[in-house]
């Protein structure tokens, strides 16, 4: 396989495990409506967590994902905690969880920014040594296994009336708290999913690059809301709810294609948060553009469209 | 059914934007009673109901319903006795999600919400059915998101999924303020309907004093947080739309000619 080829196939399967992570924000961003910057801290907890536990405790790697998964979820609950107890505003509440994480998972790795997992087993090395396959390829491969299982179990839960609920929390709060549903323990329950989620995909992250590290969260809310961008604008014209949690996935995928593409191009590894950023400005930029110009136009031309 | 003993509300108390919205109500309500509530802008209607749902904490005084307190209870607790419709069309239902989903959620009204689905096909038929009585041809759209439809729809939609699941109490608040008068009309009628068809104990703040003597069989005059003149039977049945103007000049001096009460 050809340089160019193998580095598409590691963005692929890189984009599908950062994929569960697009995922946890896609609850928080689109179905909660309230940005969650949790994200950060919470994925590098992921990591964090199961790089600790992997090399520091030689945990089995499965336990170990659940155990980052467990983490996530207690962050998600200090989140909820903040905003639905005291009234926080859900995105300082979030900021407020993301960096007292930074610190938090400093400690988890014992003081040290970087926990090498080189000689340990993840769940991708067992398989590459019985199959012969890559390490990409195996990303891969148990990387879109886990992700259809996620999204068959979030389109059974959204599907449900606890899920109902949810959904009807990020729609009309009036209407769900005179329907008899305390949005406090909605919210709670989404920002916990949420963060439970973006800890899983940090954990497995963590496993395929081999290393936990303090900065890898680092700007992981950005990149989900640019591969939800993506997602909405490749297969918008879809409108069922398991195809949208699909198009989350597919976003994240071609966010790291694109990056892997520029990267092949000669752009400097740095540049890509700015890129990133670039990328979700421009997306919420548009939809209110269009519709001021549409206005202008509108008198311009006699109140005729 | 529901006893209302002196409470009292005030908003920014301490403040200098302190609002006495309601200085020591009392209402007693029997079963099957329709109240419609008329009084000024500021008058405290809407915090009455607000007060009822549970909306704020109310600051002294008792709400009692059925013979259970629920004056310290939450919003979402009180909120299987009550069913509510709100001025503004678009707080009643879920823009997002599809007309089934929205009845769904209110079928489940107060009721625990687990892990089972959150439509049966068994429900779809009563929806179904729930809908043709609408006469909206909302039955063939049942998987349209509510979004698209009219504010009457949406406040027709918000009346029907009050009323789903029988309420001890119907709050209905200005529900058809924001309705141009032919759906206005329409929606009232249905209101009449459901009201009667279920023996529905409710109360109905409007701004329109021909509507406020037409339906119901009593009728509250609110003014600055106080109920000022209640009346029920033959005696509401002969008012007449210059008697509570008359009543109204007296308490408030002929204010109203500013407000926006209709006469109409």
């Amino acid at each position: 396989m050809s340089g160019v080829a193998l580095a598409m196939l590691g963005a692929v399967s890189q984009g599908v495990l950062w994929g569960l992570m697009v995922l946890g924000v896609y609850i928080t961003y689109k179905i909660l409506d309230i940005a969650d910057l949790t994200v950060d801290g919470s994925f590098a907890l992921g990591g964090c967590v199961c790089a600790s536990m992997i090399a520091v405790n030689h945990m089995n790697p499965v336990l170990a994902i659940l155990v980052a998964l467990a983490a996530g979820l207690l962050a998600g609950a200090v989140t909820g905690f903040l905003h639905t107890v005291f009234d926080i505003p859900a995105i300082l509440s979030g900021i407020l969880t993301q960096i007292a994480l930074w610190s938090i998972n400093l400690r988890i790795m014992g003081g040290k920014s970087n926990v090498p997992l080189l000689k340990s087993k993840t769940i991708f090395t067992a398989t590459v040594e019985n199959t012969g396959l890559t390490q990409s390829q195996v990303a891969l491969i148990v990387g879109v296994i886990i992700a259809a299982a996620v999204i068959a179990f979030l389109y059974w839960f959204f599907g449900t009336e606890l899920g109902a609920a949810l959904r009807a929390t990020g729609n009309n709060e009036a209407m769900i708290r005179a329907l008899g549903v305390d949005i406090r323990k909605t919210k709670m329950i989404a920002l916990m999913l949420s963060n439970g989620l973006v800890a899983v995909s940090g954990a497995l992250v963590c496993q395929s690059q081999k290393f936990g590290d303090i900065n890898m969260g680092t700007g992981a809310i950005v990149i989900g809301l640019a591969s939800i961008v993506i997602g909405e604008v490749l297969l918008g014209r879809l409108r069922s709810f398991g195809s949208k949690l699909i198009s989350a996935v597919v976003g994240s995928v071609v966010y790291f294609l694109i990056r892997a593409i520029v990267l092949q191009l000669g752009m400097n590894a740095n540049d890509m948060k700015l890129l990133s950023a670039i990328i979700v400005a421009f997306a919420l930029c548009i939809p209110v553009a269009v519709s001021k110009w549409k206005v202008r136009r509108s008198y311009s031309e006699g109140g005729q469209d | 059914m529901l006893e209302i003993s002196n409470v009292k509300k005030t908003f920014n108390k301490g403040t200098i934007n302190e609002k006495q919205a309601l200085v020591g109500i009392n209402l007693t309500l029997k079963s099957e009673d329709f109240v419609t509530i008329i009084g000024g802008n500021g008058a405290g209607k809407s915090t009455m109901l607000n007060m009822i749902a549970g909306v704020y904490p109310i600051d002294e005084g008792k709400i009692i319903l059925n013979g259970e307190d629920i004056s310290r209870k939450p919003e979402h607790a009180r909120a299987k006795y009550l069913g509510r419709v709100f001025q503004d069309p678009m707080k009643g239902t879920a823009a997002g999600m599809e007309i089934q989903e929205n009845l769904a959620l209110a079928y489940r009204r107060g009721r625990k919400r687990g892990l089972k689905w959150a439509i049966t096909k068994k429900e779809q038929e009563l929806y179904r059915e729930q809908l043709k009585t609408l006469d909206l041809g909302l039955e063939d759209r049942m998987t349209s998101k509510v979004g698209l439809l009219s504010g009457g729809q949406r406040q027709a939609l918000t009346l029907l999924m009050a009323s789903l699941q029988q309420p001890e109490l119907l709050l209905l608040d200005e529900h058809t303020a924001a309705l141009d008068p032919k759906t206005a009309a329409k929606v009232l009628a249905l209101t009449e309907k459901i009201i009667s068809e279920h023996h529905l104990t409710a109360m109905m703040v409007t701004h329109n004093m021909k509507d406020a003597i037409r339906l119901g069989n009593r009728l509250i005059m609110m003014h600055e947080g106080k109920i000022i003149y209640d009346v029920s039977g033959e005696e509401k049945k002969k008012l007449q739309v210059s008697d509570l103007l008359a009543k109204f000049e007296q308490v408030s001096g002929g204010e109203f000619a500013n407000d926006r009460m209709m006469l109409a």
